[in-house]
């Protein structure tokens, strides 16, 4: 298999842990709330989910078991970046570490153990054409990645549930005026936010690395919220970067096992570079950031 | 029926002492039940984590060896943080301290004198400092927030030692491990109790918060620094630029951590390695928060943390305790402080009872 090849196959596969965790940030930042926590819940997610499957619940159970642990720790997160009014900075750290820390101890006992991973799933015909065909035969769990994140960007794009989140985000008192309830619309969208970096935790533990060693989301989650910011908060480009960033890891691979030599820091570094530099035009540009940024991103909302 | 919070008008001094307490009580009765499901000895991990730290000498003097960087990363945030401005790098600003600092012995490995290690302090706390002026100039220039670009020059900072270790400063001789050359006894800084690791570093890291005290509660600047993150409207009005508390606040805590960072590797290192840091970036965060972002409080805070992290070992050792527990400690105590200091500026009423103003 050439090495073009090999990253069109596996491109989809190494983007799924940043899609999914960057698709629920994306929905928290929606609405308002930046939750800084997502290594942490990743973290907590792959544990999970490595110990359900580990212990034979299969992956669908452990998929569920660390959405929910995921879901659950974003919770302690809204409560207090919600109910509390805390820092939201701060309180996003404070689940991250938690998350991270958690992830930690509950892996000691599983640590170099491995799971069986998840069959591909081809579509006849097109996993057959020459160079391109590996796209076409993916785990059952990157197909559902998709048909996820098709519905996440028409439910925020052309839903009234969409509608409502976003209107929150950009300016949470007009929305309670309408008669939202804009804390409980919050609580929702950093609860899917959990959810999904669960699910991504996940993925990383149990199929694309079933194999569980302490720190394994190695800054996957960071890269997420990178990713959302480079997306300018729009689910098009988060996949475009998501997947960007899956084929340049791959590359990475596919280099060494090439002997060519990559500068491996530097294509790691990439994601915040480029994120740098995305915040600086996007931010300069009064006009941009308001038709991008979210405005009342980060800010406490009480009466 | 509910429960709401109502806006003190002044905040309450009583809760601004008694809040982190309760935090830390709380937070010491989660960890504790998380340690009995977890099948581990409370008695013991209760004398290994909180006590044992301070009860020889032998550990205490580690406790305040873990102290002296925790001390000086918190009191500069703290000063942006009362700003603010709210600065989430000082991970990569250490780093980039440390690397600064470790030039001098990769370089000039022969070199000798007693101006080598002040002069890697102060070479630190320029590299800390250099590397938040991009954030600062992106966020007072572009409008960019800080937050987001510190936490990235972290990332990239963390990178920028992973190649300089696997490449140009690798020793030679040191087995391919990703690490540079021992330092050089001059490249040291001196030992300041005999017997013990404890350094000159920990007296600077004091004189810091000494300064940070009398910056921060008694000079002009800091009381513009203070009221311009209290009230940005206000202050600008008054003509104090918003740029300028940008820049002060990046720069003061950039220098600090990477202060602390050359501290940390002419100090209990030795060498420029992989871990240097274990996470003081973001620990320091914690303590600043901890200490109610006051000069004074940040001095207990980072003496609490520099002992959970002495106490976590000696946990390790003694009952069993997984290292990982000291994180799971870290952030649950931060999640309880964070609750429990909204009692300090806000009263909590019950539905129907009517708050008397």
């Amino acid at each position: 298999m050439s090495a073009l090849s090999f990253i069109i196959a596996g491109m989809l596969a190494a983007a799924m842990p940043f899609l999914l965790a960057a698709l629920g940030e994306l929905v928290a930042e929606r609405s308002g709330v930046l939750n800084l926590g997502i290594e942490g819940m990743m973290a907590l997610g792959a544990v999970v989910a490595f110990i359900v499957v580990r212990q034979s619940g299969g992956h669908a159970m452990g998929f569920v078991a660390a959405g929910l642990a995921s879901a659950a720790l974003s919770l302690v997160f809204a409560w207090l970046a919600l109910a509390v009014r805390a820092n939201q900075v701060a309180a996003g750290l404070a689940i991250g570490i938690l998350g991270q820390g958690l992830s930690a101890l509950f892996g000691k006992r599983y640590e170099s153990l491995t799971v069986p991973g998840l069959p591909k799933l081809s579509v006849p015909g097109l996993s057959d054409l020459p160079l391109v065909g590996g796209l076409f035969s993916q785990d059952a769990v990157v197909w559902l990645g998709l048909l996820a994140t098709l519905a996440i960007w028409a439910t925020l794009r052309f839903s009234k549930l969409g509608l409502v989140i976003r209107a929150v985000g950009e300016n949470p008192h007009a929305a309670r005026a309408l008669g939202y309830n804009v804390i409980g619309i919050r609580y929702g969208a950093v609860a899917f936010g959990g959810l999904m970096a669960g699910f991504a935790g996940a993925y990383a533990a149990t199929v694309y690395t079933p194999l569980w060693a302490e720190g394994m989301i190695a800054g996957r989650g960071w890269i997420a919220l990178a990713l959302v910011v480079f997306a300018t908060w729009m689910t098009g480009r988060v996949v475009f970067g998501a997947v960007l960033f899956g084929a340049v890891s791959l590359s990475q691979l596919a280099a060494q096992a090439g002997g060519v030599a990559l500068n491996s820091q530097l294509l790691a570094s990439l994601p915040y570079i480029v994120t740098i530099l995305v915040l600086g035009a996007i931010s300069a540009n009064k006009r941009l950031l308001k038709i991008n940024g979210v405005a009342s991103l980060g800010e406490p909302f009480g009466r | 029926m509910g429960i709401w919070m109502i806006r003190r008008t002044t905040a309450s001094r009583r809760m601004a002492v008694l809040a982190p307490m309760g935090a830390l009580a709380l937070a010491i009765v989660l960890n504790f039940l998380l340690y009995i499901v977890m099948g581990n000895d409370p008695a013991a991990v209760f004398y290994a984590l909180l006590l044992e730290p301070f009860v020889s000498w032998s550990s205490f003097s580690e406790v305040l060896l873990k102290m002296t960087p925790l001390l000086l990363i918190a009191q500069g945030l703290a000063i942006g943080f009362r700003a603010k401005v709210i600065n989430i790098g000082a991970e990569g600003q250490f780093i980039l301290g440390a690397i600064f600092a470790s030039s001098i012995p990769v370089w000039f490995p022969q070199a000798t004198g007693g101006w080598i290690w002040p002069l890697m302090l102060l070479l630190g706390g320029v590299g800390g400092a250099l590397w938040a002026v991009l954030p600062a100039f992106w966020r007072v220039r572009l409008n960019a927030s800080e937050i987001l670009v510190t936490l990235m020059m972290s990332l990239i900072a963390a990178q920028l030692l992973a190649y300089l270790l696997v490449g140009p400063w690798k020793d030679p001789m040191g087995f391919n491990f990703p690490q540079t050359v021992m330092f050089q006894w001059d490249a040291m800084v001196p030992t300041l109790i005999p017997g013990t690791r404890v350094n000159v570093a920990l007296i600077l890291a004091l004189l810091w918060s000494a300064l940070a005290y009398v910056y921060m509660q008694k000079s002009f600047q800091g009381y513009q620094l203070v009221v311009g993150g209290l009230a940005p409207h206000a202050t600008a009005y008054a003509g104090f630029s918003e740029g300028r508390a940008v820049w002060l606040s990046l720069l003061i805590g950039g220098f600090a951590a990477g202060l602390a960072g050359a501290a940390e590797v002419a100090g209990p290192m030795g060498q420029l390695q992989r871990g240097i840091s274990s996470g003081y970036g973001y620990a320091a965060i914690i303590v600043a928060y901890l200490g109610g972002l006051h000069p004074v409080g940040i001095l207990f805070s980072s003496l609490f943390m520099a002992a959970l992290y002495i106490g976590g070992d000696n946990a390790m050792v003694s009952a069993g305790l997984p290292v990982a527990a000291v994180r799971v400690f870290q952030g649950s105590l931060l999640c309880c402080y964070l609750a429990a200091i909204v009692l300090v500026r806000y009263r909590l009423v019950r539905d129907g009872q009517e708050a008397p103003a």
